[in-house]
């Protein structure tokens, strides 16, 4: 008997709206269909409408997790059009604000495969050490999930050095913490039962359907921005590309685990080597006319943006490809064969931030299933080629 | 009088006033408990150290909103949580507590009261699989099938598990076995093995985690009671603590020496020895994660069942060495 599952668009397993469509026999899944458009916000249309400095707090708010790595990614590619060069004291900040960042968001995905794998006391655990490096941004920052560090040309606040001792004890704590978890995530059986050959995408399939991120490196693709192609301080800082080999759930564990260790490693450098001088230089209130394009390695994988300025203070187009997006082919492939019981940790492994990930209107026929994506002219000349068929009602009664 | 005893045995104690106290107090227990190995404070508001929590939960239960879906089988649907509260209500009379003497078979305590009592035990799965079905809802009905899966998988083990000291103490009768070990409290030794499959085997009959896979809700939402609210979720909720309460209880007659002792020091020993064994089950619930049912099923044939096994055949060998 084979029937269809909705997961979604709201499920427990789902902490934001998107709907999978899974055909079952039995419990083993023989097909899987994604659908998105539910958490659209038409972001990008909004940022033609601000300046480039109300863009960064936009920009920081497509998602609430990685908020940094979008805010990050823009200002990089705005500084590249108004060819302005942060001081290094600036860089240093904002690149430290990105680990602890990473480093917040790895340990918050631990935690959700906890749950989702049914180890609630893994959930608990690696939350309640979340909180060491949510208060060191907030220390930092004075924020918890929009940290509004960024600003064109650096940072807006500096740390001094009672900060700088307070995030080398956190780290202190953390790393010790995230070897015990790595520990329990590679050896506790039945959490090992349950994430281990699970969720297969082998190396050449990652290539193919252009995996990102932690994804892409637990199939043993060395991809990672920061290593391919540096940007800012990354060059200066000695760390590693984690990889692994084996394909599955557990790998992406493992993966998580081994970049919270080598990010603790990176704060500790950029807190130890903080240059002295400016936070931040002075921006002008135009971009040139001109293009720009931004990789940034967020916790989730490679983030682009794009922008194309046309001389205004206000951006003329600004496109943002998330790390999720770049992932949903290879989770298609990953969850065909699967039990119904893995579909939440394979979802979950490639750290799904579908509001990141939210750029386009899908439309859905009802009747035939049929999609299209449209774009705002092809929809308005559809409505007027309807209207121009219907015959004008003479005497339309107000309803009121 | 004799009517007016039986009505108080019934109603106060054993019967449904002393469970509900006591199931109760036994989920604030075992919530506490997990609470504190998880780091967390677990309830700590209503009443002393949060003690009245889990009754508040009941009776806020109790007035919410009670929705039927329109597809279900209305009567089945309705009926069945109250049948499943009777069921394990009517096993926790059998456990060897009061009201009985070795030398006087009753109504609730005969030989063969073992059997029945594993009986009334494995109606509530077969119940919440009617349940599941009859709500007609996809996710209820994969939760129900997996209910049923499951069943294949840890009855057999709890069976065998826990008639195999019933075969040392020569005895279908849970007073007489747990006299034979008050008599003879080294021979519990011998059955620890089968205390540790039958502890694995009602964690899974209560489906709690590792086995919450009939109601796994980051998998398929609300399981076995997706379409439940309101009184019938409150029933519900109460068979599975009276149901803790009856099966540790089991696993504590037959494995741990029963409660000896007259009225007192015998509920004493109750409540001692049924903590113990929901700590226990407690202790696993915090230490593991859900696993998949094609690994319930095949960890209880390749495991737990062999296992079993051996404890009966250890119990079969030991029996003939003795006489």
């Amino acid at each position: 008997m084979s029937f269809q599952i909705p997961i979604g668009p709201q499920h427990p397993a789902l902490k934001e709206p998107i709907s999978l469509r899974m055909t079952v026999d039995g419990e083993v899944i023989t097909d899987a269909d994604i659908r998105l458009g539910y958490n659209h916000r038409g972001l990008e249309k909004l940022a033609e409408e601000k300046t480039w400095v109300q863009n960064i707090y936009l920009t920081e708010r497509i998602c609430g997790i990685c908020s940094h790595s979008h805010a990050t990614c823009y200002v990089q590619a705005v500084e590249k059009l108004m060819e302005i060069m942060p001081p290094r004291r600036g860089l240093y900040i904002r690149y430290l604000v990105s680990e602890l960042e990473r480093v917040h968001s790895h340990l918050l995905w631990l935690g959700v495969a906890g749950h989702e794998a049914g180890f609630d006391s893994f959930f608990m655990y690696t939350w309640r050490d979340r909180e060491i490096v949510m208060d060191l941004l907030e220390m930092i920052s004075g924020n918890r999930v929009h940290y509004a560090m960024n600003t064109i040309g650096g940072v807006r606040r500096d740390i001094d050095e009672g900060q700088k001792a307070k995030i080398l004890e956190g780290v202190v704590t953390l790393r010790k913490r995230s070897e015990y978890y790595f520990g329990i995530g590679a050896n506790e059986p039945s959490f090992v039962a349950r994430i281990a050959g699970v969720g297969m995408l082998t190396k050449q399939q990652a290539i193919d359907l252009c995996a990102v991120g932690p994804v892409a490196r637990a199939s043993g693709v060395a991809r990672d921005v920061r290593k391919e192609d540096p940007y800012a301080v990354y060059d200066e800082l000695d760390f590693n590309v984690c990889t692994s080999d084996s394909c599955d759930v557990l790998g992406r564990v493992v993966v998580r685990v081994m970049e919270l260790l080598q990010s603790y490693n990176m704060i500790e450098q950029m807190v130890k080597g903080l240059p002295d001088g400016d936070i931040v230089v002075k921006a002008p209130r135009k971009a040139k006319p001109g293009e720009a394009l931004s990789r940034y390695e967020a916790p989730r994988g490679e983030n682009v943006h794009y922008i194309k300025s046309n001389g205004t203070d206000k951006p003329e187009r600004l496109k943002v490809r998330a790390p999720t997006l770049g992932n949903y082919p290879a989770t298609m492939v990953m969850l065909k064969k699967g039990f119904i019981a893995d579909i939440p940790l394979i979802f979950a492994a490639i750290d799904p931030c579908i509001c990141c990930a939210e750029r386009a209107v899908t439309l859905i026929s009802a009747r035939s299933g049929e999609e299209s994506v449209v774009t705002m002219s092809d929809l308005r000349r559809q409505a007027l080629d309807r209207s121009k068929n219907t015959p004008v009602k003479g005497k339309s009664v107000w309803p009121f | 009088m004799a009517v007016l005893r039986t009505f108080l045995y019934l109603l106060v104690y054993p019967g449904i006033l002393f469970l509900f106290a006591y199931s109760t107090f036994s989920e604030w227990f075992d919530r506490k408990v997990y609470a504190r190995l998880q780091n967390r404070m677990g309830p700590t508001h209503t009443g002393r150290f949060g003690l009245l929590q889990p009754i508040a939960d009941f009776f806020k239960l109790l007035a919410k909103e009670d929705i039927v879906p329109e597809a279900a089988d209305k009567g089945l649907f309705n009926v069945l949580p109250a049948i499943s509260l009777a069921v394990v209500s009517t096993a926790a009379l059998l456990l060897p507590l009061w009201n009985f003497d070795l030398a006087k078979p009753g109504l609730t305590s005969f030989s063969g009261d073992i059997i029945v009592m594993l009986y009334l035990l494995s109606l509530p799965t077969l119940i919440l699989f009617l349940a599941a079905w009859s709500s007609t809802n996809l996710f209820s009905t994969i939760g129900g099938a997996r209910v049923l899966t499951m069943l294949f998988g840890y009855e057999v083990p709890l069976f065998l598990a826990v008639l195999s000291p019933a075969i040392l103490a020569n005895s279908w009768r849970l007073a007489e076995i747990a006299a034979f070990y008050q008599a003879k409290p080294l021979l519990l030794l011998v059955n620890v093995l089968g205390f540790l499959v039958a502890l694995i085997a009602v964690q899974a009959k209560l489906e709690r985690t590792p086995f919450d896979i009939p109601d796994a809700e980051t998998e398929i939402v609300g399981g076995t009671f997706t379409e439940y609210s309101g009184k019938k979720l409150a029933l519900f909720r109460l068979t599975f603590d009276i149901e803790l309460v009856v099966a540790s209880g089991l696993l504590a007659a037959v494995f741990l020496g029963g409660f000896p002792g007259g009225v007192v020091l015998g509920l004493i020993l109750f409540v001692v020895k049924t903590l113990f064994v929901i700590f226990l089950l407690s202790l696993i619930r915090a230490l593991t994660s859900r696993i998949r049912i094609d690994q319930v099923v095949a960890f209880a044939w390749k495991i737990l069942a062999p296992l079993a096994v051996l404890q009966l055949l250890a119990t079969i060998l030991l029996k003939g060495f003795l006489s």
